[in-house]
């Protein structure tokens, strides 16, 4: 089995580290090795987070190299962009579109790019592998913002890279969110799922 | 993370590397643990508090580091199994106990666990750690995943009895924070019951004593030099006749070892694992044939020197590269791209990576920032209105409150590490006419702003001592401190008062105020200025994110009628809930807590919550 290299970036507070736990769960259930790298500290409080999943027969390093992902999963669209160098041609770039504005912006020091203007098109121009969705707007429609991450891991299980299936993905959502969290989750996860499948067929 | 306390042996489970240092305590029954919270160290204390009474032992959070390195000691001298860790940083507070710790030795096991952060995630600095196990004898383990950490942990206990010394391990962000699959092995009861057999020639330092003791950890270092040629953890992998030779140890050889798998490379590494003392007949044995060597480690050359001179006694001719030869550098964690460049220069290999060709744009950085609601923000807000056009020097501390450094508010011109927004403040007021200001936070203050402030008092300093009470640690996930009314193993404690701490220093101003009224906090802060002497001012209000878990309050919103697009919310506030659109101002609803701090800002009442 081929190892598989997952980069997932965003912002601090998106519920990053829970999604890597959910993928890395189901793998460990498959009895499949996974080391993964977490941001815990100072960039938790709305700064750039960086987590890694890797998934194998065996995992020697929990960080990935340059143009090694297999999957460049973006929870914000500024980050996955400062993240593209992780990116080769073979890569899925799984991003969502609702922009989170750094403060530096508001404060005038910096600006931000317009998503629809610059940052998608460039992206469009670099890969053809590309899945861009409203993670926001499908998770309100699940039920709530905050399940925006499981929207993502719907989506990234939509791209058949992992060696993992819907129903183990969604077992895995099960023990990793709060149960009474569960429905609106896996209805977050079935949005994101079919919406990037809808995609791909575009494609 | 109750499945931590399962007794089944065998068991296959996904844990952070810090969750697995916490099993390994378990596994070699554990007694006593403590700490002072520090990142990327702080979930193992975060896990004993939610398992140490089930599990039986006893932990704490001391008030700093060193205390929490004395009262490690002192468990183990009374025969309980003790862990003591803390950050890096933690290390050079805790180092005076720790040189003469090693002088008398333990009787019951003993471990240290130092979380270096290279790159400096969440640090300071990114000083390298290993340098404190020779400055003191320390024996030293380096992990590289969480299942090794694991390991090393419970066998650290056993080799602390084997040599009646504290054992050091040295772990990195990268273990500490990497998750992997940790297999469980049997679970042992908690140490307890200690008796302090007394033997002051052995415990007390005093110079006579000190005089025999220091021979006999030398001693005992001989004795871990034959133990750390037999190390399980030190092992070498590769082919026969490799092209080059490579030793390395920590999160280092994770990437050189993948890269050898990916590329199929035709090295052969030596992987250190107990690097104090240095396995010596080891790589000694490894060198003397080889013609090329790499040293793999990240920050300083701390192997790379040694085997430069084991070199120079086997194998004059030997080629060594690292960082000297400029395949490595001194700055900054390793990844995998970092050593397949250092390879690249030095054998043939295809790299296959293929980046993308991407279009440059000039992305906004995203620094960490203070949450929306949270008080010091006000707090700072008050303090510079409070100063008018007067220049303010801000001696500041280590916590959530540094963000101040920050536009707009940039509360933050000096710092150094925990606790010095206190001395520096002294000696800033001494030595200049400006006006001066030290902002630390709660469990700073009781960390090691409480000696410098009685310092202060009895040098006569003249500043305004600001200590930012939140009711928590923030900064690394909300740990207890004295000041909480509650340990760390949750249960009831006596809740100390700053006021009273203060007052009792000899500080005749304390005040004490809600920094969410803001124009109270402005005036109780020019008073403060206009005092002569230190004058102690402590906002207080709990972290917004603490806070937020009980009280939901409804967003606000800018009326734009109202708004007169002045931009002091945005330029002087500057909540992260702001967001500026060319000149209009909004409110971020999904950010917004509603604490109502912006609408006492606005000169225009043009901020306003829902139906009010
Ligand atoms: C010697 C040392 N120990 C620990 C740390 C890690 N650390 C950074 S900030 C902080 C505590 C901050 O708590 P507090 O002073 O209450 O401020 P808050 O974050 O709550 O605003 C700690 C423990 C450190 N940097 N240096
Ligand atoms: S965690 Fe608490 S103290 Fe830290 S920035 Fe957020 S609100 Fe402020």
């Amino acid at each position: 089995m081929k190892r598989v290299n997952l980069e997932i970036v965003g912002v601090g507070g998106q519920g990053i580290l829970t999604s890597s736990q959910v993928i890395g769960g189901a793998a460990l259930k498959k009895g499949l090795d996974v080391y993964m790298s977490e941001v815990h500290g100072m960039a938790q409080r709305g700064g750039v987070v960086v987590t890694t999943v890797k998934i194998g027969e065996e995992v020697y390093s929990p960080l990935i190299g340059k143009g090694e992902a297999d999957v460049v999963l973006g929870f914000e669209p500024v980050e996955t962009y400062r993240a593209i160098e992780q990116a080769s041609k073979k890569t899925w770039v799984v991003t969502n579109t609702t922009p989170i504005v750094p403060f530096t912006v508001s404060v005038g020091d910096e600006k931000y790019p317009s998503i629809e203007h610059e940052i998608i098109p460039s992206l469009q121009k670099a890969t053809d592998k590309l899945v861009t969705l409203d993670a926001e707007a499908l998770a309100k429609e699940a039920g709530a913002a905050i399940t925006q991450n499981i929207v993502m891991i719907g989506a990234l299980t939509a791209t058949d890279v992992l060696p993992l299936n819907e129903s183990e993905i969604k077992r895995s959502i099960e023990d990793n969110v709060p149960k009474k969290f569960v429905d609106m989750n896996i209805k977050a996860f079935d949005k994101g799922y079919q919406r990037t499948k809808d995609i791909m067929d575009q494609l | 993370m109750k499945e931590l306390l399962e007794d089944e042996s065998g068991k296959k489970i996904l844990l952070l590397g810090n969750e697995a240092i916490v099993r390994g305590a378990l596994e070699a029954g554990i007694g006593h643990g403590s700490t002072y919270p520090g990142t990327p160290s702080s979930e193992i204390g975060n896990t004993f508090e939610k398992i140490a009474k089930e599990y039986g032992m006893y932990f704490e959070y001391s008030a700093n580091e060193k205390v929490a390195m004395e009262t490690a000691a002192a468990a183990a001298a009374s025969g309980v199994r003790s862990m003591a860790w803390m950050k890096h940083v933690g290390v050079n507070v805790a180092s005076d106990a720790l040189m003469t710790l090693m002088y008398s030795g333990v009787r019951a096991g003993m471990v240290i666990v130092a979380a270096g952060d290279p790159s400096m995630h969440s640090s300071q600095n990114e000083q390298d750690t290993r340098f404190y196990s020779q400055l003191g004898n320390i024996p030293m383990l380096e992990p590289t995943t969480p299942q090794e950490a694991k390991e090393m942990v419970k066998y650290g206990f056993e080799l602390s009895e084997e040599l009646e010394l504290p054992v050091l391990i040295r772990t990195t962000t990268r273990v500490n924070h990497a998750r992997g699959v940790v297999t469980f092995d049997d679970l042992q009861e908690a140490d307890g019951d200690g008796h302090f057999e007394k033997d002051p020639a052995r415990f007390v330092a005093v110079p006579q004593n000190s005089v025999r003791n220091h021979p006999k950890l030398l001693e005992r270092m001989e004795r871990a030099e034959k133990i750390t040629e037999k190390s399980e953890y030190t092992y070498s992998i590769g082919v026969e006749n490799p092209e080059l030779h490579v030793i390395s140890s920590g999160a280092g050889f994770n990437y050189i070892r993948e890269a050898k798998e990916e590329f199929d490379l035709p090295i052969s590494i030596l992987k250190l694992g107990m690097t104090n003392p240095l396995p010596i007949d080891t790589v000694k044995d490894f060198i003397e044939d080889a013609e090329r060597l790499l040293v793999v480690e990240e920050l300083e050359p701390f192997l790379e020197e040694k085997v430069k001179a084991l070199a120079k006694e086997v194998n004059p001719s030997l080629d060594v590269y690292g960082k000297k030869s400029g395949h490595f550098s001194r700055l900054y964690e390793y990844n995998p791209d970092r050593i397949k460049d250092a390879l690249s220069d030095l054998m043939e290999f295809e790299r296959k990576e293929e980046p993308l060709e991407t279009e440059e744009h000039d992305l906004p950085i995203r620094p960490p920032s203070l949450c929306p609601g949270c008080p010091h923000r006000a707090t700072y807000y008050a303090v510079k209105k409070a100063l008018g056009d007067r220049e303010g020097v801000f001696s500041s501390d280590i916590g959530c409150y540094t963000l101040g450094v920050q536009d707009p508010l940039n509360t933050a011109d000096y710092l150094l590490c925990m606790g010095s927004s206190v001395g520096a403040a002294g000696g800033f007021s001494k030595n200049t006419d400006q006006q001066v200001f030290a902002f630390l936070g709660d469990s700073t203050f009781f960390h090691s702003g409480l000696p410098a402030l009685v310092s202060g008092v009895y040098n006569q300093h003249d500043f305004v001592y600001v200590i930012m009470d939140n009711r928590t640690t923030a900064m690394t996930g909300h740990q207890p401190h004295p000041g909480t009314g509650k340990t760390g193993m949750g249960d009831p404690a006596p809740m100390l008062s700053i006021e009273d701490l203060a007052r009792g220093a000899g500080v005749e101003f304390v005040e004490t105020i809600d920094p969410y009224d803001i124009e109270k906090t402005i005036e109780v802060f020019e008073r403060a200025i206009e005092h002569d002497g230190i004058s102690v001012v402590i906002p207080k209000h709990p972290c917004a994110l603490i806070e937020q878990r009980e009280v939901r309050w409804e967003p606000y919103q800018i009326d734009q009628e109202e708004c007169k697009q002045c931009h002091i919310c945005t330029d002087r506030f500057g909540c992260i809930a702001l967001v500026r659109e060319g000149d209009e101002v909004m409110i971020n609803e999904t950010l917004c807590v509603g604490c109502g701090q912006c609408a006492q800002v606005c000169p225009f009442d043009a901020i306003k919550q829902e139906g009010k």
